[in-house]
């Protein structure tokens, strides 16, 4: 068994691509650095990310591979998943090694399994543009706390900078400790040294939200409430639409 | 916080808001989508062209749009609606800045994709269609706002107003309410087809000329961009569903046309004697209803296939692709590997994705039982219908069609059972415009 190390990057992967191919070495398993190597193995390989080497490695992809299949690439990578690096690996490999790219081959294990990924990956990101609420600030900023399953908000800007192109927003992963801040021009990478003001719920303290803040809130609880056919209640239903890891950020869902 | 009011807002909004949302959800003709509008520089929002739903009832319906009605007095009296003048409830009218304000600050919050507005009959058809008008009007040109707009074409309206309405809103929907003629002026003494058609006409109109305009001039302001829907209400009248499919269908010949959308009959009004006594309102034939829509518009069936003078009324036990699968038995089993497209779709437990992975996979090699389940065929069902590269099963030519449904209407204990007000169809992973009732 041939074992890898690397930074745990995408563009790390792509180095190990590369490496593996100029040496013919093809990795059976890959870790992060410093993470115990298995009991037993036949050679461990440390590839440091090489910016130049990934990027070679990526325009062949580009030959390969349609839009559609670089983007099952960089949206199932999203997906954090444990191993999915491996997976990702034998479908690079696989499409390098065909004459023609196999993006479409989904009767090919890997290929049906990345293109699974990418599409709970998408479902994520579309959850998220759904379930987003903005509290507005008291100095006009409107602010999205929210914990993707994913790491998937780099995958929602461009709706919401579109969408909200004429207020300023944060939106903040929670979970992942970072977020992206829209100044009503670009939209650039946040993170904190200290615990933001908002708790694990998301909220602000009253007297930093906008003073009409809480009275559009409370207009937006009573509309949901009034929505409600009650002789079509369907809690499954509800839930299975609005799963309930987001109700504590929404504001519909909240009491009072 | 009532003191420190910003805007529009006063302390009867909250109430209002209530009242009038009340008298709006009954309509379910909501979705948003079918239009793409960009941001323009210093506006606010864009639409996104498909239906974003940003949250659910406790129903489970899709919340897309702000959908409420300017007001809810109304000086007619139809038997189904709630707002009907003969009803003693609170009543209550917005102004067109509160409306506007509520609109433009759920927005902002990613509340909402939009508003969706209707309203009851105050004083004529056009007096109230003007009101509606003047919302979307202010929205669009004042505040420059790109969100969706879903306006109600008020019955009766004159072909002038429905023109202006079809310059800001992104939809325009008149209901059919009640799918046959007599039945509607029953319950709808006031209303009558033409009333309901001669809009629909001019949206079309609207729609077809703007078309031709654009390609003259790429300029030329849009016509509800998003075109019409309707909504019929199921089981308030005795229509049977194939008489309401082929009415759909006919609606959908018309270009336009976008969506029809089903409501299963709340008997929200004390008792009528022209209406059926309902304990439940009718959730399964209305699911049933959208499942058979679906085979008219994504998998290439006619309304008569899906119910005729033979079979009327839609199989309540199983969804209506089974049930047209188990009427001709003589056009099964299908082979995964060669079938054309088209017949891959009929089959039950395919739906419109996996016909196409079928289809764009075996041209690498054949197909086998385990890479079809892995691809989301329902093959519980599908076992029945298909041959592939090694299922030598019993399919329903060698079982009677009647074995197969009782095999797949079976409750097995230890099966969840599926509960069929879930709109969950299991022949379909839908296309993009979800199956929500909305
Ligand atoms: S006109 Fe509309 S609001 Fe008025 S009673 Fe009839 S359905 Fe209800």
């Amino acid at each position: 068994m041939i074992v890898c190390t690397y930074d745990k990057t995408f563009e790390g992967l792509l180095s190990v691509v590369f490496e593996a191919y100029s040496r013919k070495k093809f990795p059976d398993k890959l870790l992060a650095e410093g993470e115990p190597l298995p009991l037993f193995y036949d050679e461990a390989i440390s590839v440091s990310t090489d910016p130049e080497k990934s990027e070679r490695v990526w325009n062949g992809l580009e030959k390969k591979l349609s839009r559609g299949g670089l983007a099952f690439l960089t949206q199932s990578w999203l997906s954090e998943l444990p191993e999915v690096d491996l997976l990702l690996f034998r479908y690079i490999r696989k499409n390098l090694d065909a004459p023609v790219s196999l993006e479409l081959n989904f009767g090919d294990p890997d290929v049906l399994e990345v293109s699974q990924i990418w599409k709970k990956v998408g479902q994520e990101k579309s959850r998220i543009i759904q379930f987003a609420r903005f509290q507005k600030t008291a100095d006009n900023t409107y602010l999205a706390v929210l914990e993707p399953l994913y790491n998937v908000l780099p995958l929602t800007l461009s709706y919401f900078k579109e969408r909200f192109a004429g207020q300023c927003w944060l939106l903040y992963d929670n979970k992942r400790k970072y977020g992206y801040y829209y100044d009503m021009k670009r939209v650039s990478e946040v993170r904190f040294e200290q615990e933001p003001l908002w708790g694990v719920c998301g909220k602000l303290p009253e007297e930093l939200l906008a003073e009409d803040e809480k009275q559009f809130q409370q207009l937006w609880k009573s509309y949901f409430k009034s929505l409600a056919i009650r002789e079509r209640l369907n809690p499954k239903l509800h839930r299975q639409h609005l799963p309930a890891r987001f109700w504590k950020y929404l504001t519909e869902k909240q009491g009072g | 916080m009532w003191e420190r009011i910003s805007g529009a807002m006063n302390e009867n909004t909250l109430e209002k808001l209530k009242i009038l949302a009340e008298s709006a959800k009954y309509d379910v003709s909501c979705a948003s989508g079918g239009t793409t509008r960009r941001n323009r520089p210093g506006g606010i929002g864009s639409a996104a062209g498909w239906g974003i739903c940003h949250s659910f009832t406790e129903d489970g319906r899709c919340v897309s749009l702000l959908k409420i009605m300017l007001t809810n007095h109304c000086i007619y009296d139809c038997a189904y609606c709630i707002n009907r003048k003969s009803n003693d409830l609170p009543r209550a009218t917005f102004s067109v800045s509160e409306l506007v304000e509520l609109t433009i600050e759920f927005y902002r919050r990613n509340y909402i994709e939009g508003l969706f507005l209707s309203s009851g009959i105050v004083r004529n058809p056009d007096y109230t269609m003007e009101r509606l008008v003047g919302v979307a009007k202010e929205l669009r040109q004042r505040h420059r706002y790109n969100g969706y707009i879903h306006l109600k074409g008020i019955p009766g309206a004159s072909r002038e107003l429905i023109c202006e309405a079809g310059l800001y809103a992104d939809r325009l929907s008149v209901n059919v309410e009640i799918p046959n003629e007599q039945s509607l002026q029953l319950l709808a003494p006031d209303k009558d087809f033409a009333s309901v058609f001669a809009p629909m006409r001019h949206i079309k109109q609207g729609i077809l000329e703007n078309l031709e305009d654009r390609k003259k001039f790429r300029s030329a302001p849009r016509f509800a961009p998003a075109g019409q829907s309707t909504q019929m209400i199921i089981g308030a009248s005795p229509e049977r569903d194939k008489d309401i499919l082929s009415l759909s269908a006919n609606l959908y010949k018309r270009p336009t046309l976008k969506r029809v959308y089903y409501s299963g009959f709340v008997p929200v009004n004390a008792y009528d004697n022209r209406l059926p006594a309902l304990k439940q309102p009718p959730l399964v034939r209305e699911n049933r209803l959208y499942q058979a829509d679906w085979l008219m518009r994504f998998y290439q069936f006619t309304a008569n296939e899906i119910a005729d003078d033979a079979y009327p009324d839609l199989d309540l036990e199983v969804d209506p692709k089974l049930a047209w699968a188990l009427r001709h038995p003589e056009k099964f089993p299908v082979d995964i590997n060669k079938a054309e497209y088209e017949m891959l779709l009929r089959v039950p437990g395919i739906g419109v994705k996996s016909a196409q992975l079928i289809v764009a996979s075996r041209r690498y090699g054949k197909l086998g039982e385990s890479q079809l389940r892995k691809m989301g065929i329902v093959m519980k069902k599908a076992v029945y219908f298909i041959t592939c590269r090694e299922l030598p099963f019993q399919t329903v030519q060698e079982l009677h069609p009647e074995q197969v449904r009782r095999i797949l209407t079976r409750p097995s204990g230890s099966r969840k059972q599926e509960d069929p007000r879930q709109l969950k169809l299991s022949f379909e992973e839908e296309p993009h415009d979800r199956l929500y009732l909305r």
